[in-house]
């Protein structure tokens, strides 16, 4: 009991006596809890629009459709069916409005009851001679509401409402029916396209006179059956029907919320990774600042093991605490996230923190600060206890070759370059953290590049928006945990170097010499690692998310040979930016200062 | 755990420690023969560098040897693992350091009460005891105060009452008052006074005459090896601060 206060009570002073490093921790580690949350919440909420839109409008386990209302006859009183409406009659056609073309599905339904898919009007009423019925994504998409006036196949119509339907995904999604050949995204460049084949059609709502006007080329029937499963037997012959299931019409209403929580695992998986790099430098360089105090520890008859736990504890309260304000966090801006657009009714706003995604975001957070702080704790806790208690200086790495090159190199890049040596690890994290940034910032410009095409991901402007949402936050997560990285490194690697950096200065070295080489042992793995970060690192990273979403990435276009440039030397500009403060600051330490903490 | 029968608190046999190798090798503790007695007070004087802090972290287990034995409360020490000296630490030996080593996060009751805790007492009786003990050295009253709100001398007395804590077989003390100033090291001489008369076993490794006159044994450093050993006469019944012409 005793051990457990006194291990609890060292932990929290002490993040307690430095509340910048204690922040700068839990910044790094929410990043990642936060992403995290918000990929598992959308992922466990993405389906519920759907279904809530599915209860609400009785929509159906199958949708089926065919040439003739002949071939859908024996369907619709078929063993394990509970309930059906239709056959509808279905045509094609072209709907102009306010100068805009797009190609649609129609339905004829005089009425909106019926014991399956009942459409729910959300704006106006249910058709009329000359007036239309649009599906809610589809109006919104081209600006549509109940009485406006709209071209359709030649004739004039009104809009009489909007409505929303489970039996079809909302647009651009639309659930294509029957024999009507339909596209969704951009044609492949000279790809030869079937005749009538409807591009992003949108589904419209007429009487069955008005549809029967433009030429029915199919019919619907919507199914309930007792067993959902039963819809497999459907899928038969060459002849018969089509079938759509509510699967996967879910699967295609969904699409968006999916791809957004695709794009948010990557992202927390990356701000993972980054915050483990951010956490191993910073628990680095507070290792080199406690070493005083487990040397004490030690002394007064604490076992290595003892001092292990109170090193970790520090990390994991504010892995806790991280995990904690994630979740929060997470749920709490899911909403901005998860918008279920105007096709579905409900929304996934309001997603529940189930036990798994507590349990997975509290375990990775813990993972992310063992991970980091294992071995430098347990390093720590071995250490020599009387070496620990003059807190000497940790002998740098020999190079003998860097420092045979280096000899010629004038005074800032000589150091710089020795100082990148002294400590490879910590170097190689730095260029690891920059990799994955640059990684994560590589994609998103092309992901970005790519939903700037109308249509191009399939996706409408609102649901390009969302994903834009995505991205954005993603990549100022990272841009932020890479600066604070980036400084903490600078930050370690000023107190590592405090004796060097000292002695130069006492050998003839100048303050802004020693900057240049505080800054510059920065900015060369920066450099580094933005490089590796474009190639492989943002290569594969691209490649990755296309194998995970199932995406095309042929159809995406790279950055261009200036964006990457501007990349690469903009990160070097901002590091240097970043750590030029706490370069300067170890570099105007008191010499003596820096000498007598060496011999204390 | 070999143990003997002698009398002896603390023993060392043909103690060495060695630094480096071939010609960079560095002997700090050179051979080393040492007993110290139950309620003895032992002094360690030389030149800087010869070695006596490295003997006293030696004797305490803070430091391994390279050769040779010591030989704490009748059990050998020099073979323990990290461990092991680790609890031995905290419950036969007491350390006093120079610079005072406290927690700077803590205060002063929290820092005596360490080692208890350590050591596996209740947070109530570590508490109990840690106040006791500052009662003892004189900062009944700034129990709550960080060592930062502390003047040196009163610090070393917080660090006193901390080795104390677990009431060590023997507390050894690094230079206890050479980072004090003539009033501070009076105080901390009064109190290594009292624990003297109580029967504490101490060793003092230390740079001052004053200090070194108080004890009942002195010896003399150099090179790593003890080159003289004078017994004293006033150091176990004489007032130490008047000894040290501090006080009337």
């Amino acid at each position: 009991m005793g051990r457990i206060l006194l291990v609890g009570r060292l932990a929290l002073r002490d993040l307690r006596r430095r509340p910048v490093e204690a922040a700068l921790l839990l910044l790094a580690v929410l990043a990642a809890t936060t992403t995290l949350t918000l990929g598992l919440v959308l992922r466990d909420s993405a389906a519920a629009p759907y279904e809530n839109t599915r209860a609400l409008t009785a929509g159906p386990d199958v949708v089926m459709s065919a040439r003739t209302t002949g071939q859908l006859a024996a369907y619709g009183d078929a063993a394990g069916v509970t309930a059906r409406s239709g056959p509808f009659p279905v045509a094609t056609s072209t709907l102009a409005t306010a100068g805009q073309t797009v190609d649609v599905l129609v339905i004829g339904r005089d009425t909106v009851d019926a014991p399956v898919d009942r459409p729910q009007v959300t704006d106006g009423g249910w058709v009329r001679d000359g007036g239309m019925v649009v599906e809610a994504a589809f109006a919104t998409a081209y600006g549509l509401t109940a009485g406006d006036q709209v071209t359709l196949g030649g004739r004039a119509f009104e809009v009489a409402g909007v409505a929303v339907t489970a039996a079809s995904a909302p647009f651009p999604a639309t659930t294509c029916l029957g024999e009507i050949p339909c596209l969704h995204g951009v044609a492949p460049a000279g790809a030869d396209l079937p005749p009538g084949m409807l591009r992003n059609p949108g589904l419209v709502w007429l009487t069955s006179a008005d549809a029967g006007r433009l030429g029915v080329v199919s019919y619907v029937l919507n199914l309930r059956l007792e067993d959902p499963d039963l819809a497999a037997t459907f899928i038969g012959s060459p002849d018969a029907p089509r079938v759509a299931l509510s699967t996967e019409i879910r699967t295609d209403a969904t699409e968006v919320a999916g791809d957004s929580q695709i794009l948010l695992m990557i992202g927390a998986w990356l701000l993972g990774l980054l915050a483990v790099a951010s956490l191993s430098v910073l628990v680095g360089g507070r290792m080199a600042e406690q070493t005083r105090r487990v040397g004490l520890l030690k002394a007064v008859g604490g076992t290595p093991g003892v001092v292990a736990a109170v090193l970790l504890t520090e990390y994991l309260l504010v892995a806790l605490v991280a995990a904690a304000a994630g979740l929060g966090i997470g749920a709490f801006t899911a909403p901005l996230l998860a918008d279920a657009g105007a096709g579905l009714l409900g929304s996934a706003g309001t997603p529940a923190l189930s036990i798994p995604v507590i349990g997975t975001v509290t375990g990775v957070a813990l993972a992310v600060a063992v991970l980091a702080t294992a071995v430098p704790a347990w390093r720590a806790a071995r250490s020599s206890t009387v070496a620990a208690l003059a807190d000497a200086a940790r002998p740098p790495r020999r190079s003998g070759w860097l420092i045979q090159a280096s000899a010629r190199l004038p005074v800032p890049l000589l150091l710089s370059l020795r100082v990148t040596a002294r400590r490879p690890r910590r170097a190689l994290l730095a260029v690891a953290g920059i990799a994955v940034t640059v990684g994560g910032v590589y994609v998103a410009l092309i992901l970005d590049g790519f939903l700037s095409k109308p249509f191009a991901a399939g996706y409408t402007v609102a649901q390009v928006e969302t994903l834009r949402r995505v991205l954005l936050l993603w990549t100022v997560i990272l841009l932020v945990l890479a600066g604070v990285n980036a400084i903490v490194i600078t930050l370690a690697t000023v107190l590592d170097n405090r004796h060097t950096a000292a002695l130069a200065r006492a050998l003839g070295a100048t303050p802004r010499d020693v900057t240049a080489a505080l800054s510059g042992a920065q900015i060369l793995p920066a450099l580094a690692g933005a490089v590796l970060g474009i190639f492989p690192g943002g290569y594969l990273l691209f490649e990755a998310i296309m194998g995970i979403t199932g995406g095309d990435g042929d159809r995406a276009t790279p950055p261009s040979a200036w964006q990457l440039i501007t990349v690469v030397v903009m990160t070097a500009l901002i590091v240097a930016a970043l750590t030029a403060i706490p370069a300067h600051l170890g570099a105007h330490r008191p010499v003596t200062d820096s000498l007598r903490a060496e011999t204390a | 755990m070999s143990t003997t029968t002698g009398t002896s608190l603390v023993r060392a046999s043909g103690l060495r420690k060695e630094y480096g190798r071939g010609t960079g090798l560095l002997r700090a503790v050179d051979g080393v023969d040492l007993d110290v007695e139950r309620g003895e007070t032992v002094a360690v004087m030389g030149p800087s560098g010869c070695g006596k802090s490295t003997l006293l972290h030696l004797l305490g287990g803070l430091d391994r040897p390279s050769g040779g034995e010591v030989w704490l409360d009748g059990a050998r020490i020099d073979g323990l693992g990290e461990k092991a000296l680790a609890r031995l630490r905290r419950s036969a030996v007491g350390f006093v350091f120079q610079s005072f080593h406290l927690m700077e996060e803590l205060t002063a009751v929290e820092n005596v009460e360490l080692s208890a805790l350590l050591a596996g007492r209740s947070p109530r009786e570590s508490r109990r005891r840690a106040a006791e003990l500052l009662d003892r050295v004189g900062l009944g009253s700034r129990a709550g105060a960080l060592p930062s709100e502390l003047s040196g001398g009163q610090r070393q007395r917080v660090a006193v009452a901390r080795a104390l804590v677990n009431e060590p077989a023997v507390v050894l003390a690094d230079e206890p008052t050479g980072n004090l100033d003539s009033v501070a090291t009076l105080d901390v001489l009064q109190l290594f006074d009292d624990l003297h008369r109580a029967g504490q076993t101490l060793i003092i490794v230390t740079h001052d005459a004053r200090i070194a006159a108080t004890a009942d044994r002195l010896l003399t450093m150099r090179d790593g090896v003890i080159v003289d050993e004078t017994r004293l006469t006033g150091g176990s019944t004489g007032r130490l601060g008047a000894l040290a012409g501090l006080e009337d």
